[in-house]
């Protein structure tokens, strides 16, 4: 691979994943910058899990090229995993574990010694107001504290990008706005943030945005240019002319 | 009188530690689409298993069709529809034994009704043999659909059917009630998407437990207490920290590619706007007077019910 990529957070070149004749991910090409807040955006079953999978790594493609934070999907998976935060709708914490208990598990998990976990979990507990739910089950925390939660453990081990997979799904609008304040946070200390949503409006506070229909990236620019190309001003007329292009069930 | 009544319907949970419902009284009259809206959390699905006679309420009356849901529960289940949360049909029985069982518990033929599910029914048609289970979310959505419809109920009650679909199926979906509710359907659906509110005749913004407003789309916007803008500026994110922390400003918020911003003194307003511009000096600055959406009206309903929560407790 050729050094341009080394300052890239994301890089795929045609990047394909193959489920007998079905082409699940086809061919696939594009990169995301350090610091960037990416929307990976596309319809049921257009593949967005999948290769997201693939660039977690968590799943082998079939053929094309792929680096995340430097490291190669096919040969340096763990080295991946160690340097990347993951969280998705379906909530990830442990329900009967406390919220401490929670950081520190994870922190652990990430190789964190207790000084950082301390010093860390202080800090974030402090900025999401939940000092005082240090001790609670998180399983008796509301929906929106969870996934705020979620999100800062996500990024507790400073790790190069963080992926979110529907985030925000079925949190109330002032939360779900609170949530991207988060997410803003986070990138403006250079983490690279990966999400994707089914929210246009959230679609909008992502510098750029990708668009995967039937397994293919069929657009990818910053939400104004789309608008531009597509001649409308809302990027649901967007996503519906592009995702009515799709074929495949 | 009205297909579907609540009064003062209480339910809670844990010894009633969670309440879950609070004190919530609506109707819907026949031949409405009625809407409640709200957040996970906010109590849609325990009404709806309530109204389906699948869970008894602490305290409170309600009917439909004017069967109580305690005592005639066997009246109302032959009259409903419902379209759990969940999906619920059986994964391994292929789409059309899926239809053919729940035509047959209820007494009837697919062919018997079939006018009404034709428009649905014809798009997975082509998928009649394959297992439920392997169906596109898209595909799930609508063969559940036609399994509450078999039976021709006189009652849809369909909880957050669009959750986690796309744009392009959440709209199919939507033309697809329409085309229900015109053929005399009565429509209680439920949904987390505020931009989804206007398609119904009437909503209820639900949160916590607690109905926050009961209106047609249009008048809860209309009832929208301030003059909204829509502002933006070439970096975003510090537009949006500075009108946060400044006293002139009485709620910013981001909104798509906009803030949408109120200010306290509402007279004063372009005069205040000038001196904001004045003192952060915004780069590339726009700003526009804009109707507010029934998202806009949902931040504002919760964020006054906070402040009386606050002051009370």
């Amino acid at each position: 691979m050729d050094n341009t990529f080394k300052d890239k957070a994301i890089v795929c070149k045609s990047l394909t994943k193959q489920f007998g004749d079905f082409k699940a991910v086809d061919q696939i090409t594009f990169d995301v910058e350090q610091g960037e807040i990416f929307g990976f955006l596309g319809a049921n079953g257009a593949g967005k899990t999948t290769a997201m999978r693939i660039l977690c790594g968590l799943s082998h493609p079939t053929s094309g090229e792929a680096t995340v934070a430097g490291y190669n999907v096919y040969k340096e998976a763990e080295k991946i995993k160690a340097n990347i935060g993951y969280m998705s709708q379906k909530f990830s914490l442990y329900e009967n574990l406390t919220v401490y208990e929670n950081i520190e598990f994870y922190g652990g998990v990430y190789g964190l010694s207790r000084p950082e976990i301390k010093q860390r979990s202080e800090a974030m507990l402090n900025r999401l107001g939940l000092a005082a739910e240090a001790k609670k089950m998180v399983g008796e925390l509301p929906l929106g504290w969870k996934q705020k939660l979620a999100f800062s453990v996500a990024v507790l081990h400073r790790p190069k990008i963080v992926f979110l997979d529907e985030p925000t799904g079925g949190v109330d609008p002032i939360t779900r706005r609170q949530f991207w304040d988060l997410i803003y946070e986070a990138a403006a200390d250079g983490i690279t943030v990966f999400v994707t949503t089914h929210y246009m409006d959230e679609a909008e506070y992502c510098k750029r945005i990708s668009v995967m229909v039937d397994g293919r990236v069929e657009a990818l620019d910053s939400p104004g240019n789309l608008k531009k190309q597509f001649n409308t001003d809302s990027m649901d007329e967007v996503f519906l002319q592009l995702a009515r292009r799709a074929k495949r069930s | 009188m009205s297909d579907v009544v609540l009064q003062n319907i209480v339910k809670t949970y844990n010894n009633g530690h969670v309440k879950a419902v609070n004190d919530v009284s609506f109707s819907v009259e026949h031949g409405e689409l009625f809407g409640l809206i709200g957040p996970d959390g906010a109590g849609k699905t325990s009404i709806f298993r309530m109204l389906t006679t699948l869970l008894p309420p602490d305290s409170g009356v309600a009917s439909v069709m004017g069967f109580d849901i305690t005592k005639d529960y066997w009246e109302i289940r032959q009259r409903v529809g419902y379209m759990p949360g969940k999906f619920s049909l059986y994964q391994d029985l292929t789409v059309e034994e899926n239809l053919t069982f729940f035509a047959t518990v209820f007494k009837t033929t697919i062919q018997e009704n079939y006018d009404l599910i034709k428009d649905i029914y014809e798009q997975i048609k082509p998928f009649s043999k394959r297992p439920a289970g392997k169906l596109s979310g898209g595909m799930k959505q609508k063969l559940a659909l036609c399994c509450a419809l078999i039976h021709k109920p006189e009652v849809l009650f369909l909880d957050e059917p669009t959750t986690g679909v796309d744009v392009v199926s959440r709209k199919e979906f939507w033309e697809m009630l329409k085309r229900l509710k015109a053929q005399g359907i009565t429509i209680l659906v439920s949904t987390p998407y505020m931009d989804e509110a206007s398609m119904c005749d009437r909503i209820a913004l639900i949160q916590k437990g607690n109905i926050m407003s009961i209106d047609t789309p249009q008048n809860i916007i209309d009832s929208f207490p301030f003059q909204l803008y829509a502002t933006k500026a070439k970096n975003i994110y510090r537009l949006l920290t500075d009108f946060r922390s400044d006293n002139a400003v009485n709620s910013c918020y981001a909104f798509g590619e906009f803030l949408h911003l109120t200010l306290h003194d509402e007279q004063r307003g372009e005069s205040v706007i000038q001196e904001l511009v004045a003192k952060y000096k915004p780069e590339d600055f726009e700003i526009k007077r804009i109707a507010p959406t029934i998202e806009d009206s949902f931040i504002r309903l919760m964020k006054e019910n906070e402040t009386v929560g606050e002051a009370h407790g």
